[in-house]
This record gives structure tokens, C-alpha cells and sequence, in this order.
């Protein structure tokens, strides 16, 4: 046993090596990044007796975790939680297919929306494949969890989930770790046509997945994760899931004064919530994220005894993160005497570092659409460049999910929005640009595609990006016009001409691609740093 | 013994090093440790914050509670006022006076610090002038940590022996000018009081 001071992420990571890892998949997002990046860094990965690495999105890290865990090895995808909606088909299929080697699927959840654009829950994902949930509540349990996680997938043959929230994966606590799994050897699954989801088979696969729920449910009765206490004044009995049982312990002195059953594992445990039910005489559901227990406990109305109250009620705030101090209102303590929130201070948004190579980009873009402000509109994306909304650069329309620039620009541009414009990143792109682009080109459609290629994932801190070098030839591939696929050095050097290049593509009335290439100055300056120091980390 | 802490700045301050150093710190002195942080979208010259939190009794929650912590330490004034909400009413402030304009409209600054100047006790310190002293303008984060050593509940030795360790594998000079920056905080906050 050593003792390591680890963010909620690392714990998991740490967890899973610790448990017989081998192979680990992701696309970075925040706050999931860090999972695989502590794994990257490890003597294990470093040696090569792990496979570790970012894929080119979040559903064929999944595939990839799939196939190794249908190799008999034990294996894992993590990724943010939007991005698991792109994974959602994988995810639902794998329940149904089943597992092989233990097979886990992280998920980082953002509620508060701190660098993310909704706050869904990925418990509702667990739901809708029919496979447990694991929700650590602090970073000894996303430690503990994998090992469980592993052996409980192993056993049903099923994929796991594993759900992290932002402030326990970017909070940092000492932990115990020690004592190392072997890996799984390498074999064939039972039954593999399990594996063929024909369905004659897959109605079969579906109706074992049924008949595992109360066994899982079983599962998470006997689950160390779990934990009814029933001591204290019945008046009110707490659930408190997840993160939100440190709130609990924190506002009450370690002492909460109601029965509480403390839930890290789904689905529920029914022995315990039914006690809860039946002897307590209110029920206050603290969890991040969405109302998901607290409408389960609610079912539909009649809303009888005893009142179930939580977010739905208002007793918790509906949208947004919890905090100990919204866990201590909701328990009825009184707020603590604190200063007024002084009106002074202005918001401080995030920006473009200075010379970012995007600055350059969205200026020359600017410049371009001055003729055309009436009626042309830029289609944008999920990355560092989406920050061309804010002042002084003003200059994109839409964000809302990964690769809906092109597709987007394509749909308004056949709808008669012209000049569409889509602003896309390098990674972006080659997550989920690349097939909008394909559309683009089968539909001959009028849109520009500015692909703003900075030589890495910049926003999540500098990974590599999938399609790295090769975007010129992957357009190319994909069949838009060779002379129509421009490349330029966005730099305040070559203003003139970029506005120029941008200009003659936007008045080609087909599919055009200009690539805007330069290094992100953030992995640049980290690079030079490191060649200054001779190759260290 | 307990501290609870928010760490405040901007972006590229070096704020997440400070909360590394008080994390070393407490673990090297035994005792347990929470240390939360806003990564993301915030390290673009945004908001950083930081909640750090050491007890010699188990820390439950990550994040600290409004009306409870025992010290803001703050890398900018605007910043530093944003969080006093956060301070309990006997709570210290320490923050640096220099202002990061990097925003269009940024606030009148005698406002900004007229209002820290009603915390008490305060110490709002000219970090830059004091690392230049120090041998580099990127000590000021240190200078700041220095300037609130009376209020960190943590030896001296402790935090120099963190700071070795936070920034070991960095060139030899980085570490004298951090280890003097932090030392010019916590001599001007002796002569301050």
C-alpha cells in the first residue's frame, strides 16, 4: 500500500491499472480527460504492458474497448458525458451483445455546465441499456470502484457504467492504493454468437438482459457502495447519492440526523429504499444532476405518503450542480452569516491566448463577411475557436455539437442561407466533420468549410489529434474539388492573402475547403520547452 | 486544526501551483487534504479557482462552504473581491493589487480595492515588485502565497520543502526565485502587521 494524492479521475485510472487494465480508449473531454491521461502516464502503459490511447471519437473508443473485452481482456472507454451520446449506440448494443473481459464505461458528467453545453445525466443511460451504474462518492471509491465494477461485468457478461460529476473528478484526495490484478489471458467468449446481434439472437440476448435486473438489483443490496444508516429522527429519511453524500456528511458534522441510505450503486437497492419508505415520514433525494432517483421514488401521482421531496419540489435547486450549502438548505439548516456578493466585479469569460493562430482565422473571416453581414452566417463547433463568438471577434452563429458546423452550414445552405460557412477544428473534424463533408460533396452543396487546424485536441490540454497531417489528402479522399482545397498559415503576416483566399472560396458556388494551419502557440511553447530540457516530460 | 481555502485569479497566474504546494504541504504534514479546481474552458485567461482544504479530522466535502473559509488568497483584486462571499466574517484576504485587464470593461480599481480594504484582517500586496526583487516576474504567485503565511496554519519548512517538491525537474533557478519570491511575501506581511 502507498499512499498518492489523486484527482477523482487519476483515482478511477489508478482503480482500473490496479485492477487488471488492459486496454484503455477515449476521446478527451473535460472533466474525463484526466482518466486517461494518468493512465497514459503510467509505468504500465510506458512499458507497454497496456494499451492506452485517444481515438478518433467517443463510439470507436467503445468499439475498440468492445472488441477487447470480446478478447477476453478486461477494458475500458471514458469520455464526457455529451459524449456518450455519440457512443450511445455501442453502449445500448454492448448491453445487449454482452461482455466478455470485464468491460467499464466512463462518464464524467458536467452538471453546472462548467465547459460543456447541457448537464444530462448518464445514469439515464444505465436506464435505457438495463446495466448497473456505479457513482463513487469520493476518490476512495473511484479507487475501489473498477475492481467491483470488473468482477460484476464479468460475471453478468455485461458493460458497466461508471459515472464521475466535475467536482469529483478535478478535486484531488489522499489515497490508499496497492496490490495489482494480473490482466485477463487472452480468450474466446462463451457462446459467441451472442456477439451477432441477428434478431433472432438479439431477442434472446434482450430477454437474458430482463431477466438480469433483479439480480442486479440483489447486486447493489449487497454493494459496499451502498449503505443504509437508520439511526436518528425518522420525521425525514435522506438518500443521498454520489458526491452528495460528502455534502451531507460535511454540513452535519459527520452526523446527519436522519436515516440516510447513501447510494454509489445502481440500480436502486429496493430492500433499502423501502425501508427508508416505510418508516420515515418525508424523503429528500440529494443527487447531482437530474431528479432521476427522486422521480423513480415519486412514480406518478398520487404524490402520497410519504412526500418525496428533492429537486422536483424545489427543496433542491432544479438545474445546476449541488453544494453543501444548497445539501444544508435542503435539510432545513439555517445559511451561515456570509458577506453580501459585491456588484463590482465584471465577468471574466475565457479568450484566445494571445497569438493564437484562431484569432488570425476569425479576424481574416470578419473581414470577409463585412460585404456579406446580411446574409451569410457561420455554422461553428465544440473547441477553443468557438470562443470567435465572444467579443472582439464576434464573428460565428451557431455551437451545438460536435461536427454540427458542416452539416449545418449543408442544411442552410440547401435551404437557400447562403454563403454558409462551417468553422471547424482539426480534431473536430476528424471525429464527426469528415462524414457532414461527404454529404457536402454528394450534394454538390455551396458551403465552405474553414477547417482551423492548430495540430492538436488545444482546448482538453494538447492531445494528438486523430487526422493529424493528413487532412489535405483526407478531403481530397473524400472528393471535393482538389482546387478548391486552399491551404493557409493564419498569421497576421499573411492577412492580406487570407482574406483574399477566403474571399475566391466563398464565391465558389460548390464545396470548398481551406485548411488554416498553425500550431497551437500553447503545445508550441511546451514543445520548445521540452527540447530546451533534452526530451524530458 | 483546519483551514479551508479559496484560491482565486486568472488563467496562466500559476494559481493551480499554489494549490499544488498547499496540497504537498498539508500531505506531508499528515494531514488530510481536499483540493478542488475549475479546469477547462477557465485556463484562457478566465477564472480560476481553487477550494484547498486540510484538517487533522477527515475533510468530507470538496468544496467549501459560503461564510466559512479562513482565507481568500487571491493572484488579482477583481478576483479576490469575487469570492469574499465565501470568507467567514473573521476570514482573512490576501491578494495581489496588480489587475489583469484582459476584459473590455474592467472595473474602477480604487473600488475594487476600497472594498477588499473593509475585510479585516487584510493584506494586499504589490506582488510583482517583490519578485522582481526576487530574480522573476513569474514568482508573483509565490510572493502572494508568502504574503499569507500567517494565515496558512502551516510551518514555513513545510511549504519550502513543497515548494522544492512542486517544482522539482524544473531548472535550478526557477526554484531559488520561487523559494525567494515566497520569502519577500512573508517578510513584507510580518513588517505589514
Amino acid at each position: 500500500m502507498a499512499t498518492q494524492l489523486l484527482l477523482g479521475d487519476e483515482a478511477l485510472a489508478q482503480g482500473a491499472i490496479d485492477a487488471g487494465l488492459s486496454a484503455a480508449y477515449a476521446y478527451p473531454g473535460t472533466p474525463s480527460t484526466e482518466i486517461t491521461e494518468h493512465i497514459l502516464r503510467s509505468p504500465e502503459a510506458r512499458a507497454g504492458e497496456l494499451i492506452c490511447r485517444w481515438t478518433t471519437n467517443e463510439k470507436t473508443a467503445l468499439e475498440a474497448a468492445l472488441g477487447a473485452s470480446y478478447a477476453g481482456k478486461r477494458a475500458m472507454a471514458s469520455m464526457k458525458h455529451v459524449g456518450l451520446n455519440v457512443a450511445a449506440d455501442p453502449f445500448v448494443n454492448a448491453a445487449i451483445s454482452g461482455a466478455h473481459g470485464g468491460l467499464l464505461v466512463n462518464v464524467a458528467d458536467d452538471p453546472s455546465m462548467h465547459s460543456s453545453q447541457n448537464e444530462q445525466d448518464s445514469r439515464l443511460y444505465a436506464d435505457l441499456a438495463l446495466v448497473p451504474c456505479f457513482e463513487p462518492s469520493d476518490q476512495k471509491e473511484a479507487y475501489a470502484v473498477p475492481a467491483r465494477a470488473f468482477e460484476l461485468s464479468e460475471t453478468y457478461r455485461i458493460p458497466v457504467l461508471v459515472r464521475l460529476t466535475t467536482r469529483l473528478a478535478h478535486s484531488r484526495a489522499t489515497v490508499d492504493v496497492g496490490g495489482r490484478r494480473p490482466q485477463n489471458p487472452l480468450s474466446r467468449p462463451d457462446q459467441p454468437e451472442r456477439f451477432i446481434l441477428l434478431p433472432a439472437i438479439a431477442k434472446r440476448s434482450y430477454e437474458r438482459l430482463v431477466s438480469l435486473q433483479p439480480d442486479f438489483v440483489r447486486e447493489s443490496e449487497a454493494s459496499p457502495f451502498n449503505r443504509l444508516s437508520k439511526d436518528g429522527d425518522r420525521a425525514l429519511g435522506i438518500v443521498a447519492c454520489g458526491i452528495a453524500h460528502n455534502y451531507l456528511l460535511e454540513v452535519t458534522d459527520g452526523v446527519p440526523r436522519h436515516p440516510v441510505l447513501k447510494v454509489g450503486q445502481y440500480p436502486l437497492p429496493l430492500r433499502d429504499v423501502e425501508w427508508l419508505v416505510e418508516h420515515c415520514g418525508r424523503i429528500l433525494v440529494l443527487e447531482e444532476g437530474y431528479p432521476y432517483v427522486e422521480a423513480k421514488l415519486r412514480g406518478l401521482p398520487p404524490r402520497s405518503i410519504p412526500a418525496i421531496h428533492g429537486r422536483l419540489t424545489s427543496d433542491v435547486p432544479r438545474t445546476g450542480e449541488l453544494s453543501p450549502d444548497a445539501v444544508a438548505k435542503a435539510i432545513g439548516l439555517g445559511a451561515l452569516a456570509r458577506r453580501a456578493t459585491s456588484s463590482v466585479p465584471a465577468p471574466r469569460p475565457p479568450a484566445l491566448c494571445p497569438g493564437c493562430p484562431h484569432a488570425d482565422t476569425c479576424k481574416a473571416l470578419a473581414e470577409v463577411l463585412v460585404p456579406r453581414r446580411d446574409s451569410a452566417r457561420v455554422f461553428s463547433d465544440i473547441g477553443c475557436y468557438t470562443l470567435g463568438a465572444l467579443p472582439p471577434h464576434g464573428v460565428i452563429n451557431t455551437c451545438v455539437e460536435m461536427g454540427a458546423s458542416i452539416t449545418m452550414a449543408h442544411g442552410a445552405s440547401e435551404a437557400g442561407l447562403r454563403p454558409a460557412v462551417a468553422l471547424i477544428g482539426d480534431s473536430t473534424f476528424a471525429h464527426s466533420g469528415m462524414t457532414g463533408l461527404l454529404d457536402c460533396v454528394n450534394a454538390k452543396a455551396d458551403v465552405t468549410v474553414i477547417i482551423v487546424d492548430n495540430l492538436t485536441v488545444a482546448m482538453t490540454g494538447g492531445q494528438r489529434s486523430a487526422a493529424e497531417n493528413r487532412l489535405v489528402s483526407i478531403c481530397r479522399g473524400l472528393g471535393v474539388d482538389e482546387t478548391h482545397i486552399r491551404v493557409i498559415e493564419p498569421h497576421p503576416r499573411n492577412h492580406k492573402e487570407n482574406v483574399a483566399v477566403l474571399d475566391e472560396e466563398i464565391r465558389y458556388a460548390g464545396t470548398s475547403v481551406i485548411i488554416a494551419q498553425r500550431e497551437c502557440i500553447q503545445t508550441a511553447k511546451r514543445s520548445a520547452r521540452r527540447g530546451a530540457q533534452g526530451g524530458q516530460e | 486544526m483546519k483551514r479551508d481555502i479559496i484560491l482565486a485569479g486568472v488563467g496562466g497566474q500559476g494559481l493551480l501551483a499554489l494549490a499544488a504546494v498547499l496540497g504537498q504541504a498539508a500531505r506531508g504534514l499528515g494531514l488530510h487534504l481536499k483540493q478542488a479546481e475549475v479546469h477547462g474552458m477557465a485556463q484562457r485567461g478566465g477564472v480560476v479557482q481553487s477550494h484547498v482544504r486540510f484538517s487533522d479530522r477527515p475533510v468530507h466535502s470538496d468544496l467549501v462552504r459560503e461564510g466559512t473559509a479562513d482565507l481568500v488568497l487571491s493572484l488579482e483584486p477583481m478576483e479576490a473581491l469575487r469570492y469574499l462571499p465565501y470568507l467567514r466574517p473573521d476570514g482573512a484576504l490576501v491578494s495581489d493589487t496588480r489587475p489583469v485587464r484582459n476584459i473590455p470593461e474592467y472595473p474602477d480599481i480604487d473600488r475594487i480595492v476600497a472594498e477588499l480594504r473593509t475585510v479585516s484582517p487584510h493584506r494586499l500586496v504589490d506582488a510583482a515588485a517583490l519578485a522582481e526583487q526576487a530574480g522573476s516576474p513569474q514568482a508573483s504567485n509565490l510572493v502572494v502565497l508568502g504574503a499569507g503565511l500567517p494565515f496558512l496554519g502551516l510551518p514555513v519548512e513545510a511549504l519550502e520543502d513543497a515548494i522544492r517538491a512542486v517544482f522539482a525537474g524544473r531548472a535550478e533557478s526557477v526554484i531559488a526565485s520561487n523559494l525567494r519570491g515566497f520569502a519577500l511575501g512573508a517578510e513584507w506581511t510580518k513588517a505589514a502587521s
